[in-house]
């Protein structure tokens, strides 16, 4: 279910401040709920939703979940699609979809970052960049902050409570 | 009188030390948490819940619900200068209690938030003490017909006493039910909604969607209202406190009503923050000054701070007593009571008696030290909440991704959550509710398996439900939660004379 990346393509780029509104919003996501639904309900059937010799089947009860999951949908579909109130307000102001996207795109990269740098390195170049980037703090304001806090999760979950946390180069380098 | 004894037992549980030491950690903790935008109770339990593995069941559920009383503490501090809710149940807060920062009433409106807090805690504390091993011991008796009914009243109450669209919360919890459906099915063996895949197999863990959307889906939602809050600052004086004390006592059936309806809310499962909505409402409609509601009357702070704090704490009760969280946070804490190796339900009473009455025991403690601390420290987090938002959002999406790794040490966890927290940004614009998504997720494989063995017993005869008295009633009493909205319709419309009174809601 990703209807939040459909907002970006359906952004009329000359328009200032619009961009899909919260009608429009309400359809793509009861229509995602209904798909999901659907795919409940397939999936159910596929594993069987009668009786066998020994009971319930494995689809019986998730067959009604992804029955009623689909009517209260379909409910919220039709009353966006007909209902003479449904709500035509903007569903996100441009400036703020665009602060969204500012931080949900870096986490995206930090996570990818995570896999190759251990989480402490990555998080550390992960808050440099964001207080750099959105704060618009200087190296020498971001800095101690990007790498205190780091230290202190090291210390924390490697040292004080043992929990291993995924760890890259530079930690091995100094022997963890 | 034996609950007296058993409590007198819980403190002899707490003269541990450490155990004092893990309380007061955890209420400052949890102030903290409850304080910060995108951390609150639920996914900041979530994010710690790794660290207590190490620890004693007893030591780690009194840190653990010791950081939900300091949450519930530190939402009103948020709302009250801020005017920025921490918390969902701190919105009723901010009506009255805002307007009186606005008035230079700040340390007047934190004294009256925390003590009815206090309050309601207490009241909802001594109604667990009593409550809870009578429950269990009727519990004892349940058969799973009994227990699918009571997870029954338990997702119509939401559909029921929900603020939002009833077809927007069924369709939530259903979502929650499917997610929860997903991987091994534990009678059968057979793989569901995995289409092939190994990943799916071990099916979506609840912990990773309550940190996914309750943490970064309020960072975002957070991140569109721009990055600085401007509020209030107060100090806390003893003068202060001591003249808003003097004016309290006449707010007494406030308090018996507030604290009613929210231990009401919080054992049948409309959780904290539709109490205190309702709570707040009833205040306005029962005050003598009800014009001054809105503008900064004490008594709009009081009402939905005791309900907020009586719910949060009595949906302990049923997660105890029958293994049924009645809020997303004692959902969280009945999962770690599953992964310290304690089986929540009536015999936890029984087989746990140091667990069970350690705990109750330092909830009396707790918030006395939590009420005490929040009180004297009111500058210092006014201050937290002035490090500008480009410091701390980072530091909580840290924070909750190092909480998503390591519920399972898997980095798949990690973008799941992510993902989640899209799902919680949308799902919060749109109003879906997120508290039925979570409990059914929590509570999906329980309420499958009490069901299938419910229709094993009758040999797929749904009258099961309606079998005896007991099952009977809690189905009835379920149904009328469902169709509430409806029923509610139908009375609007009866009162106002254009339907006339015939029987329209004999139907439901």
């Amino acid at each position: 279910m990703a209807p939040e990346h459909d907002v970006m393509p359906e952004a009329v780029p000359g328009e200032d401040q619009s961009t899909v509104t919260t009608r429009v919003m309400e359809l793509v996501v009861a229509a995602v709920l209904m798909v999901l639904a659907g795919v409940v309900m397939l999936d159910s059937v596929r594993v069987g939703i009668g009786w066998a010799f020994d009971g319930p089947e494995a689809g019986y009860f998730p067959f009604y979940i992804g029955l009623i999951m689909f009517l209260a949908s379909a409910v919220t579909f039709g009353v966006n699609l007909i209902g003479r109130n449904a709500d035509t307000s903007n569903f996100v102001e441009r400036s703020a979809l665009r602060l969204v996207i500012k931080v949900l795109v870096p986490t995206v990269v930090y996570a990818g970052v995570m896999y190759f740098l251990g989480i402490y390195v990555a998080s550390a170049i992960y808050i440099c960049f964001f207080m750099m980037w959105l704060g618009k703090y200087s190296i020498r304001k971001a800095a101690p902050v990007a790498i205190v806090i780091p230290l202190i999760l090291f210390w924390l979950f490697e040292i004080a409570f043992l929990i291993p946390l995924p760890k890259g180069p530079l930690e091995a380098a100094f022997g963890y | 009188m034996d609950a007296l004894l058993s409590l007198i037992h819980g403190f002899g549980v707490l003269a541990d030390p450490m155990n004092i030491v893990y309380m007061c950690v955890g209420v400052v903790l949890g102030v903290l948490i409850g304080v910060l935008p995108g951390l609150g109770g639920a996914n900041g339990i979530a994010i710690l819940l790794p660290l207590t593995f190490s620890m004693s069941p007893t030591a780690a559920i009194i840190m653990l619900s010791s950081i939900y009383w300091g949450a519930l503490f530190g939402g009103a501090i948020t709302s009250v200068l801020f005017n920025i809710p921490g918390e969902p149940w701190s919105v009723a807060t901010t009506f009255d209690g805002h307007p009186m920062a606005q008035q230079g009433k700040a340390d007047q409106a934190l004294t009256a938030a925390f003590t009815s807090s206090f309050i309601g805690a207490l009241l909802a504390v001594a109604v667990i003490t009593f409550l809870a091993p009578v429950v269990a011991g009727f519990a004892l008796r349940f058969g799973p017909a009994e227990f699918f009914a009571v997870q029954l009243l338990t997702f119509c109450s939401f559909v029921g006493m929900g603020r939002e669209s009833p077809f927007k919360v069924l369709a939530a919890m259903m979502l929650g039910f499917a997610l929860a459906a997903v991987g091994m099915d534990s009678v059968t063996g057979q793989l569901r909604m995995t289409f092939g895949t190994v990943e799916l197999m071990r099916g979506f863990d609840f912990l990773i969607a309550v940190i996914g959307l309750f943490g970064i889906g309020e960072i975002l939602l957070t991140m569109e209202e721009g990055l600085s809050f401007r509020g209030k600052s107060t100090k806390i004086t003893l003068r202060s406190v001591m003249n808003t004390w003097v004016r309290l006592p006449r707010f007494w059936i406030t308090y018996l009503r507030s604290a009613a309806v929210g231990c009401w809310l919080g054992i049948t499962p409309g959780g904290a923050t539709p109490a205190s909505f309702m709570s707040y409402g009833l205040a306005q409609r029962f005050s003598k000054n009800r014009a001054g509601f809105g503008k900064g009357e004490i008594e709009g702070v009081v009402a939905p701070e005791t309900a907020a704090h009586a719910a949060g704490t009595s949906a302990l009760l049923p997660m105890l007593t029958l293994g049924i969280p009645g809020s997303p946070t004692a959902a969280v804490m009945l999962g770690g009571l599953l992964i310290w190796g304690l089986q929540p339900g009536p015999m936890l009473f029984i087989e746990q008696k140091d667990f069970v009455w350690g705990l109750i025991a330092s909830m009396y403690l707790s918030n006395v030290v939590g009420f005490l601390i929040v009180l004297t420290t009111v500058p210092l987090w006014a201050s937290i909440l002035r490090i500008p938002f480009s410091i701390i959002a980072p530091i909580i999406i840290v924070l909750c991704c190092i909480g998503a790794y390591t519920v399972h040490n898997a980095f798949l966890d990690v973008v799941i959550m992510l993902f989640f927290g899209v799902v919680g940004y949308v799902f919060k614009k749109l109003h879906y509710p997120l508290a039925p998504l979570v409990l059914a997720l929590v509570l999906g494989d329980m309420a499958e398996s009490s069901f299938r063995q419910s229709m094993l017993l009758s040999q797929g005869n749904i009258s099961i439900f309606w079998s005896n008295w007991l099952v009977g009633s809690i189905c009835a009493l379920a149904m009328v939660m469902l169709f509430w909205p409806l029923i509610a319709f139908f009375i609007d419309k009866a009162r106002n004379g254009k339907l006339g009174t015939h029987g329209e809601t004999g139907r439901v």
